[in-house]
């Protein structure tokens, strides 16, 4: 059994490697930019000079400030995304190319305590970075516009869950291929579910099933897309919800809408996933030579 | 009552067995890497207190041995016990030290914190870890930067300071892979003044090199070893085939100068003869005997066979 505090120990060494390499610095001093400016964006939503000099009804405002919300969540998604598959893409690796591992392990460590400490240590700093960012991003454009999505903690926990699932993931290819390559293999899968996604709700629309059972086999491979939806119907207002169910079947091909939350079976189901493949980064470390 | 003074004294008769196991027992241990066989069926025995040498070229297995044994890697085929422990028990590295040949450290943290991490990771109490650290840093003269970021190190000070990691917690067992490959002549002698230190303290040493006078001046014994195989074990002694005698001789005719195979083995090429297995108290006999056959005598050489000649001759013999 891994000792709990030999996990923590190197959960610890992996957030100071994290702060000592200023990745910490220059993503904070980053998201802050990005907050201001897209704060300063949803400010206009209420400048006087808007339409014509017309000020938005509550309802367009709400609309326009949800819409603008998704896209700017897009954005800190995929940021978070980028963040977990390059951080974990030489951790493993890295460290066993440089010979870095070997003097650790030759201490009386089991390797599933450094892996897990390692994933320990990112998913923290991860999961801390979208807590903070996303909050100050909801305060940012609740000061500007006075909306709050109707979700926030579910919003960020199906941001976070998405950013963990790549991460282990990441982790996982990263016992086995060098970095460069642990690296590229996810942000491409990252993609091709989201597109995915898209191709499944065209499917939807068009009534085709092989499009639809191509989306649900994406969806099953890598959960991801099928997180961001959720997170995505997080952000919705009930007017939009409304508009959205009414569009029917051809509003599912944009990903940038969702007209139900995610099923519990796909919830279950990403829960298994994750286990699964973080079960299969243990293996897969145990059984690799060094 | 009764069954736990049994328990308490198979407890003991168990501690009283580990104390007296060797420090390294191996038998027929191989590694394979797919085709490739890196160690071909490793057996020795490394009693405890001994600085042991592990000889060979680059490529011989020597490392692989070194990480089978500290259970880094499992074993293809064959079995072992370190420190009275299976191979691989990760409770026995609690008293090991390792040194690895090709290591790198967290280039972020200064010596002094890559020290600390280990004094936690060999589970030091953390009362002692100051002190540890203290005295690992000033063995391996790494005071004055201590607290600088291992990245401004030469490659040097990594060795040392890879060394001073290795002695942490004072180990029953230390393992030292090529522990001077990076060093300049007063580090190498620092080496081997901590090896000798270490000697007197009643640790293992297990050195594996390929620098053969190093390996000659500080152990006990040695192994050699070749594409995976040990080739010749034993002390110093008993390896180097003891001394031999060059001497530049004229006027000795071939049966001349093969009767003197009775003084030991021949090499003769035609301007010198080195008798080898000759002790320096048969050489004023052999000269004796050379002049009496009437040869002239123009220099005489007593030889010592170093680490070097036997392994290459075991080499060339192989």
């Amino acid at each position: 059994m891994p000792s709990g505090r030999t996990v923590l120990t190197f959960a610890g060494l992996t957030v100071r490697e994290a702060s000592r390499r200023r990745l910490l610095v220059a993503v904070a001093i980053l998201t802050l930019i990005v907050i201001v400016g897209t704060g300063w964006g949803f400010a206009q939503l209420r400048s006087p000079t808007i339409d014509h000099g017309h000020p938005l009804s509550q309802l367009t405002l709400t609309v326009a400030a949800a819409q603008m919300l998704i896209v700017v969540a897009f954005l800190f998604a995929g940021v978070l995304a980028l963040i977990a598959v390059l951080v974990a893409a030489g951790s493993i690796s890295g460290d066993i190319e440089s010979h870095l591992a070997l003097a650790l392990l030759a201490r009386p460590v089991r390797r599933s305590e450094l892996l897990l400490g390692k994933w320990l240590g990112m998913a923290t700093v991860l999961v801390a970075y979208a807590v903070v960012s996303g909050t100050l991003e909801l305060v940012a454009v609740d000061v500007a516009t006075g909306y709050v999505p109707p979700h926030p903690v579910q919003l960020i926990g199906y941001v976070a869950a998405l950013g963990l699932n790549l991460l282990t993931l990441t982790l996982l290819l990263s016992t086995r291929l060098a970095g460069m390559t642990a690296g590229i293999i996810p942000i491409v899968c990252y993609f091709m579910a989201w597109i995915g996604g898209i191709v499944g709700g065209v499917g939807q629309a068009l009534g085709n099933n092989a499009l639809m059972a191509a989306a649900t086999v994406t969806k099953i491979l890598l959960p991801t897309d099928g997180l961001w939806r959720g997170a995505v119907y997080a952000m919705e207002p009930a007017a939009i919800i409304a508009t959205v169910r009414s569009a029917g079947a051809f509003a599912a091909a944009n990903p940038f809408s969702a007209a139900y939350p995610p099923a519990t079976a796909f919830l279950v189901w990403a829960v298994i996933w994750f286990a699964a493949i973080l079960a299969l980064a243990l293996w897969s470390m145990r059984t690799r030579e060094i | 009552m009764g069954s736990r003074m049994v328990d308490l004294r198979e407890r003991r008769l168990e501690a009283a067995a580990k104390e007296a196991s060797p420090a390294i027992h191996c038998v027929e241990l191989t590694k394979r890497y797919g085709s490739t066989l890196a160690l071909a069926g490793l057996t020795m025995t490394v009693p405890r207190g001994e600085v042991f040498g592990f000889l060979g070229p680059n490529g011989a297995g020597k490392t692989t041995a070194v990480k089978l044994l500290l259970g880094l890697v499992p074993a293809t085929s064959g079995e072992g016990w370190v420190l009275g422990q299976r191979l691989g028990d990760v409770d026995a590295r609690q008293r090991i030290g390792y040194l690895p040949e090709l290591f790198r450290y967290q280039p972020w943290l200064s010596g002094r914190e890559v020290m600390a991490l280990h004094c936690r990771l060999a589970r030091l109490p953390r009362s002692v870890w100051s002190e540890e650290i203290a005295a690992a840093l000033s063995l391996v003269g790494l005071e004055e930067r201590a607290d600088d970021r291992i990245r401004t190190y030469s490659k040097g000070m990594q060795q040392r300071l890879g060394l001073g990691v290795a002695l942490l917690g004072a180990p029953e067992l230390v393992f030292l892979d090529e522990p001077t490959s990076a060093l300049d002549p007063v580090g190498r002698h620092q080496v081997r003044q901590i090896i000798y230190r270490l000697r007197e303290r009643g640790t293992t040493v297990f050195l594996n090199s390929h620098m053969l006078t190093e390996l000659e001046m500080v152990c006990d014994r040695v192994a050699m070893v070749d594409r995976g195989r040990v080739i010749a074990t034993g002390t110093l002694d008993q390896l180097l085939s003891g001394n031999a005698c060059r001497i530049r001789v004229s006027g000795l005719d071939l049966g001349q100068r093969r009767s003197l195979a009775r003084f030991g083995d021949l090499d003769d090429d035609g301007e010198a003869i080195t008798v080898r297995g000759l002790g320096p108290e048969r050489v004023p006999e052999l000269v004796a005997e050379i002049v009496g056959m009437g040869g002239r005598v123009y220099a005489v050489e007593p030889r010592h066979q170093s680490l070097e000649d036997r392994f290459l001759e075991l080499l060339r013999e192989g």
